[in-house]
């Protein structure tokens, strides 16, 4: 694993609407999930500060904090982009063509697996079993999952992205 | 062979959220029956039921039950696995989002069974488009007095929310996911004690998968008699099949147990996808063995694919083309064990990935026999070793290729590389 | 209880039902080999080492977790069972540094007693594969060496469980998982108060001691005038560390090995222990006579210091403001002493030897300056003496024994009871009553102060005025008690903390501890502090002179200056 930098701050208006929403469940470590849940949407990573913010907060210390969010595969503790792509990597996909669709990815936004786009727009991870398997290979953008791609369809779907254009494909 | 719809039932149909639109189809008749019976009673007829386990280890439902309801406490808990993880599987996924209400009602009525009052479903947080449809329909069932206090007028009360992971296929592991909904990594805990006496924040639980759940509904409401009529001897009722890979027709199919795989193959899911031959059959998710397609003609019952060396599992069956080269695949899978241990206990932190790599090496052309060598090595071990069921299984899948597919391995071995397995690396490792 | 009957091996054992196959196996002198397993710590099971073949279980299960079961067969040397275990051991190896020879940890490593013990002769079967990761070496106290940790994970019950310091978090999942701070903070940017308890319980050299050995060179060998001062606890430990059995006291000898580690004056510090008590007493009474600020806590510990002045920021005026001993001495050392002994304190080199990690910080504090120097400049610790003294090629066995340079080589039994938990309460109360009563003492032995239980308490008779006591040790105990003094609800009049569970006879510098260990070392503690001359504080003849000579009294301006320090506030790292 590379060292990771972790020097990000987070501004102090996050910071306090995270304190507001870890405050309400202090002495409650079991609500941990579910405030970080809620953190991830304001924040843009779970760093430092937030972790600490979040640790006096709910009375519980920051290396538990950490400890927590570095094992769950979907939570960050770095900046992601506006959007995170996630490619199913397990078999279902695979051999429904997954790799062409990890190809058109990273062809397209000229990044590798937990990299993200200078622009910042895309973080671009993998990711295990999405159970979207009727319509593999299949990748989720943020909370939509999308399947039965290849590799230009892929891009096309990234292309309304930029183009902010994607209702129409979910449609 | 036609599907038998009992846990699907409801597919199609509008508004199943709605606890209305449910307790029309005559939902929620099954809680108003056990309402009626106490906890021992309640047990006795899942017995007779012949129910079992749909998440896996296919363990008695009933049993699972009884050691929560032996135990003494104030504090009870009932807790649904929706934590559907395993590679190729979404039933649970389809079975929630058609049918809500059946869990919720498995659910009260499991409560109602072991004397506990709350329930949690831990839902992976893969499916985001789940939550507000289980959600909605807890809503809903508190309206229509399905849940909350005093149910349907009686002086039972039960909760039920939902509790969210985060990305990790160790939490379907039972103690793990109690870890994960107390706050912690799902790691999970050595066993005993176990669930029944120690189970979600030290209190007795009973933890089932979401089809195991739905089940009891359906017991309830048409009794025991009636389900253990459906499926085989040891596995009775009806079972819910995810097909996946290169066949015609994808998807979530509900038979009875006992199906024959080679029908369900090539009759209901139209055989294999453009045409091309049949490479190998996993069964039973990630962690079920690879067969030949010489093997297939098997009913798929629980004590009989575990009796022929497979595993019925959470009722997958994945379906590989020969397009497709086995140990390309089995690389995926073991890359797939290595990201998904937690790295707790050492056999599988330290196994899982040097299975992965001998996979790797062999799949690159560079393995010898001493490689599989340490590979039985390692699967020995790793059979028997590890602390969770994730580290046991893990090596299944690697143990099967080599015991059904050895000519297609020592193919392999010594410098001859595979041009598919070449071109297909890539991804996570 | 009930018993069940079980067979191990062929050979029947019967044990209390809950007993572990451990255990169980223990009794019939079957030797199961362990890792993660510590006999003080919880059950963790996690690095199945220890597992075994139980007939009619497809699984083997773990000896230290599982409980043995009415009618069980049991098998721990079985081929499967052996064959198994040498797997592990070979992927745990495979994922280790091999540099052995260049380990702190050479000698006394349990991984390497381990493969031994499994016989591991032959060339591994899986390629070594180790981590790069940058050793950290940022704490004055402990390095951490990520590329040695097998994960037993016994660092982080001993930090985040019972000193409830919450340090160390698991990094990552897998085999990418990591003990390590939080956010790839170093050591030294944590709330670590230095107690070295992870380095007690580290198997392997992933967590050693800081060895500051080349700093003592560099000071000999440049010519300056080696001055030493000896914790009390030390000379029950230092024994223990070369070798000897556990609680063997070798006052005299430690005395002449330092001689011939080239310190030209070797002190007691029972001595400044019982200055500590003179000034801490009087502060004591002077707060419960003008209303200050109650309870009053112990300051002797900097594990505890820093542990209040982080985590009870605002509850550091609890604090006595006494120094500990060390640092007393080490102020006194270089003015009174320098001047007694016509010895320039700028050329003084002032080590101390010490059961703890901790000093070391304390030392390092930049307030730490009263004598205009340094006070004290070098602070080792038991593990780092008695390297020291085998390097030399010392037989320390044999040692004759010397007795302490005077003038402040003369402790009490007060002073020497500060090893363990409960012992400054013990020395205070010895005094203040005296003074307060005028009375002297019947029984000297407070004895509802001393013992291993985390918080004990007491209440004593000063003459009408009755004063409430506490003790704690552990920083997981000492929470019990800050908890309700930060909310200000503590009736306690005076509290003993120390960060250490023990005391500082279960320091962190010390040789390997268990509790049972530590257990030992107390009651030679006590034991030989029952034959000393001297017991109380007040009575030490050094401590008469130094208040007539050098002091006005306790708690004068001069005192205030040399022998009393001030708290900062570190919430901040939290």
């Amino acid at each position: 694993m590379n060292q990771v930098n972790y020097s990000i701050t987070t501004p102090q208006a996050q910071l306090v609407r995270v304190a507001e929403i870890a405050a309400a469940w202090h002495g409650r470590p079991d609500k941990l999930m579910d405030v970080i849940l809620e953190v991830q949407h304001i924040v843009p990573a779970l760093a430092e500060d937030v972790a600490a913010v979040i640790a006096r907060e709910m009375g519980i210390s920051q290396n538990d904090v950490y400890s927590f969010v570095t094992f769950y595969s979907l939570l960050p503790v770095r900046p992601s982009g506006r959007h995170t792509i996630r490619a199913c990597s397990n078999a279902p996909c695979h051999v429904r063509g997954s790799k062409a669709v990890m190809q058109g990815i990273e062809d397209f936004l000229k990044i590798r697996p937990g990299e993200t786009t200078e622009d910042g727009m895309f973080t671009y991870t993998l990711c295990s079993c999405l159970g979207i398997c009727d319509s593999s290979p299949a990748i989720m953008i943020d909370d939509k999952p999308y399947g039965n791609l290849n590799y230009e369809s892929v891009q096309m779907l990234l292309k309304r992205y930029i183009r902010e254009d994607v209702d129409a494909w979910n449609r | 062979m036609e599907q038998m719809k009992v846990l699907l039932r409801n597919q199609g149909k509008p508004d199943m959220e709605d606890a209305k639109a449910y307790i029309a189809t005559g939902g929620y008749d099954g809680l108003k029956r056990a309402l009626e019976m106490d906890g021992a009673e309640i047990i006795e007829e899942l017995k007779k039921s012949g129910l079992r386990g749909r998440g896996g280890a296919g363990f008695p439902t009933w049993l699972k039950l009884k050691f929560a309801f032996d135990t003494e406490s104030a504090e009870k808990y009932i807790v649904c696995n929706a934590d559907e993880g395993e590679p190729g599987t979404n039933k649970d996924r389809v079975l929630m989002s058609c049918d809500p209400h059946s869990l919720l009602e498995g659910m009260v009525i499991a409560g109602r069974a072991i004397g506990a009052h709350v329930g949690y479903i831990y839902l992976r947080a893969e499916y985001p488009q789940v939550r507000p449809i289980l959600q909605r329909a807890i809503d809903s069932a508190y309206t229509c007095h399905a849940l909350g206090k005093h149910i349907f007028g009686s002086d039972f009360e039960f909760d039920i929310s939902i509790r969210s992971g985060a990305g990790a296929y160790v939490c379907g592991e039972e103690t793990a996911l109690f870890e994960s909904i107390e706050g912690k990594r799902g790691e999970p805990r050595y066993k005993p004690p176990f669930p029944g006496v120690h189970g979600l924040f030290g209190k007795p639980t009973a933890l089932n998968n979401v089809e195991t759940l739905a089940n009891i509904s359906h017991i309830f409401r048409n009794g025991a008699i009636w389900f253990a009529g459906i499926g085989t001897k040891g596995s009775t009722g009806t079972k819910l099949f995810t097909v996946a890979g290169n066949v015609a027709h994808r998807g979530v199919y509900e038979f009875p147990m006992g199906i024959n795989l080679k029908a369900l193959i090539y009759e209901n899911c139209g055989g294999i996808a453009d045409g091309k031959g049949l490479l190998a059959v996993q069964t039973g998710g990630s962690s079920g063995p690879f067969i030949r397609p010489d093997q297939i003609d098997i009913p798929l019952d629980i004590d009989f694919v575990a009796a022929s060396g497979g595993r019925l599992g959470c009722g997958t069956v994945f379906v590989i083309d020969d397009s497709n080269c086995i140990l390309d695949i089995v690389r995926n899978t073991q890359d797939f064990f290595a990201y998904e241990s937690c790295g707790q206990c050492t056999p599988c932190r330290e196994g899982t990935i040097r299975v992965a790599q001998i996979v790797d090496k062999i799949c690159r052309g560079d393995g010898s026999m001493v490689d599989v060598r340490a590979l039985q090595e390692l699967i020995d071990m790793l059979r028997v070793a590890p602390l969770c069921g994730l580290g046991h299984s893990s090596a299944v899948p690697i143990a099967s290729v080599l015991q059904n597919f050895m000519p297609e391995v020592e193919k392999h071995l010594d410098g001859d590389a595979c041009v598919w397995c070449n071109t297909q690396k890539g991804g996570r490792s | 209880m009930a018993m069940v009957h079980a067979t191990i091996n062929g050979i029947s054992v019967a044990v209390e039902a809950g007993t572990t196959i451990l255990e169980a196996a223990k009794k019939i002198h079957v030797n199961i080999p362990t890792l993660c397993y510590h006999e003080d710590l919880a059950v963790k099971a996690v690095c199945r080492i220890c597992v075994v073949e139980i007939a009619g279980m497809k699984l083997m299960q773990t000896a230290c977790s599982y409980p043995v079961s009415e009618g069980m067969v049991i098998y721990t040397d079985s081929p499967k069972v052996l064959k198994a275990r040498k797997t592990i051991l070979e992927l745990i190896l495979a994922h280790h540094q091999q540099n052995c020879l260049s380990c702190a940890k050479n000698g006394s490593c349990e991984l390497q007693n381990l493969a031994a013990e499994l016989n591991m002769s032959h060339a591994l079967h899986f390629d070594p594969e180790t981590t790069n990761f940058p050793i950290d070496d940022s704490s004055p106290s402990i390095v951490r060496d990520p590329n040695k940790c097998i994960q037993c994970r016994r660092c982080l019950e001993v930090c985040n469980t019972i000193q409830t310091v919450g340090v160390l978090s698991v990094e990552g999942r897998g085999h990418d998982s990591k003990i390590c701070p939080p956010y790839g903070k170093q050591m030294v940017d944590t709330a670590c108060v230095n107690c070295g308890q992870c380095l007690q319980v580290c198997p392997v050299g992933a967590i050693t001691l800081h060895d500051n050995e080349d700093r003592y060179m560099a000071a000999r060998e440049a010519g300056k005038t080696m001055v030493v001062q000896i914790a009390p606890s030390v000379r029950t430990t230092i024994a223990e560390a070369l070798g000897e059995e556990v609680g063997t006291v070798s006052t005299g000898r430690l005395v002449s090995a330092l001689k011939i580690l080239g310190f030209q004056y070797v002190l007691d510090t029972d001595f400044s222990a019982d200055l500590t008590i003179m000034e801490e007493g009087t502060e004591l009474l002077q707060r419960i006579q003008n209303g200050g600020t109650l309870p009053m806590i112990t300051s002797c510990c900097p594990g505890w210091v820093k542990f209040c002045e982080t985590f009870y920021s605002h509850e550091t005026e609890h604090l006595s403001t006494a120094k500990s001993p060390q640092q007393m001495f080490g102020a006194i050392i270089k003015t009174y002493f320098a001047q007694k002994l016509k010895l320039e304190p700028g050329n003084i080199f002032s080590v101390s030897i010490m059961p703890c990690t901790a000093k070391k910080f304390e030392c390092a504090r930049p307030e730490m300056h009263a004598s205009g120097y340094r006070d004290v400049d070098l602070a080792l610790t038991v593990l780092e003496l008695a390297r020291m003294i085998r390097a030399t090629g010392i037989n320390f066995a044999e040692l004759p024994e010397t007795p302490f340079d005077q003038p402040f080589g003369t402790g009490s039994g007060a002073g020497e009871i500060f090893a363990a938990t409960g012992g400054v309460m013990e020395a205070a109360l010895r005094t203040v009553y005296e003074i307060v009563t005028g009375k002297t003492l019947e029984k000297l032995e407070f004895t509802a102060v001393r013992g291993v239980e985390g918080v004990k308490e007491t209440s004593v008779d000063l003459g009408g005025t009755v004063v409430k006591v506490a003790v704690a040790h552990g920083l997981g105990n000492a929470r019990k008690i800050m908890d309700a003094v930060a909310r200000g609800k503590s009736e306690y009049h005076f509290i003993e903390i120390m960060a250490c569970p023990g005391g500082c006879i279960g320091g962190g510098g010390n040789p390997t501890r268990s509790w049972q260990k530590v257990r030992q070392r107390t009651a030679a503690v006590y034991e030989q502090e029952k034959e000393l001359p001297i017991r109380k504080s007040h009575e030490n003849p050094a401590i008469k002179e130094i208040y007539h000579e050098f002091l006005p009294g306790p708690c004068s301006r001069k005192s205030e200056r040399l022998l009393h320090t001030h708290y900062i506030n570190r919430q901040d790292i939290l």
